[in-house]
């Protein structure tokens, strides 16, 4: 970083960061998602696998912890194609199965920005029909800057 | 410490369009080499989850029980870049005891450079 001038300069060519109000806000569910038998067959599918039963493959519960994110995405006007996952952790209470119903929200839990990106540390909150949860999600999200990817 | 068996996994474009599809993930940087380049990536690149998903795999394939697992996750440090031709991520466990949990580690490899670091992709087994 260089003078103050120059910091100014940057501040104003940063228009698209991410406004750090956003840091402890929730964000409303989505439609519940319904697990279906061909939804992890699809998912297996795409991994070279095939669903035989039993729980959902261990990282199924992105599905509607990604739903979530579009919508917290929508809300902040991000472009999704300026976003790389930089780090994704599940902690699990129990596996997901067909017919669950999952309700996932989303929470802004740190914002870092660094070099012209944004650092967004979210918390996704997988819960079922009668609201026990399910698995907690916690995801780190790169936001690339524009003049950071066009340099 | 114990180690697992090494598997390696084929990664085409033609994958990465289906798990897009099942998972509604439809960033363009995973299908689209010009968006790819266009935000500063090498070229199209895996989704983070999909290598993670291929991690799951490989635990279930090393006879880890998806209802054993407690926690599972990982540092994307590298993307798995998925040239028109494919690529290949080579994937080798190991267990070890952490208080009174197992934690199986996964370093995943792609063209050399380990993809999950610091010490790969980590699943902690229920005690």
């Amino acid at each position: 970083m260089g003078t103050g001038s120059t910091a100014f300069a940057q501040r104003f060519a940063r228009f698209d960061l991410v406004d750090a109000s956003i840091v402890g806000r929730s964000f409303p569910p989505p439609a519940p998602f319904e697990v279906t038998e061909a939804a992890l067959a699809d998912f297996a599918g795409s991994l070279g696998q095939s669903y035989d039963g039993g729980p959902a493959p261990l990282t199924f519960p992105i599905v509607p912890a990604f739903a979530a994110m579009m919508e917290f995405l929508a809300a902040e006007e991000i472009d999704l194609s300026r976003v790389v996952h930089g780090e994704q952790r599940f902690s699990y209470e129990r596996p997901v199965v067909v017919g669950d119903l999952l309700s996932v929200t989303l929470t802004v839990a740190t914002l870092r920005q660094i070099g012209g990106n944004d650092i967004v540390g979210t918390t996704s909150a997988v819960t079922d029909a009668d609201g026990a949860l399910v698995c907690t999600g916690t995801a780190t999200l790169v936001h690339r800057g524009v003049e950071e990817a066009e340099r | 410490m114990s180690d697992f068996e090494t598997r390696t996994y084929a990664v085409t474009r033609a994958d990465l369009v289906a798990y897009a599809a099942a998972s509604g993930d439809h960033n363009p940087i995973h299908q689209d080499e010009e968006v790819a380049r266009s935000v500063g990536l090498p070229g199209v690149i895996a989704h983070g989850m999909f290598t993670l998903a291929l991690v799951a795999r490989y635990l279930g394939e090393c006879g880890v029980a998806t209802e054993d697992v407690a926690e599972l996750g990982g540092k994307f440090v590298k993307p798995v870049v998925v040239p028109a031709e494919g690529a290949e991520v080579t994937m080798t466990g190991s267990a070890r005891i952490d208080g009174d949990a197992t934690v199986v580690a996964v370093e995943v490899l792609c063209e050399g450079a380990k993809v999950f670091g610091p010490r790969g992709a980590q699943a902690r087994l229920r005690a």
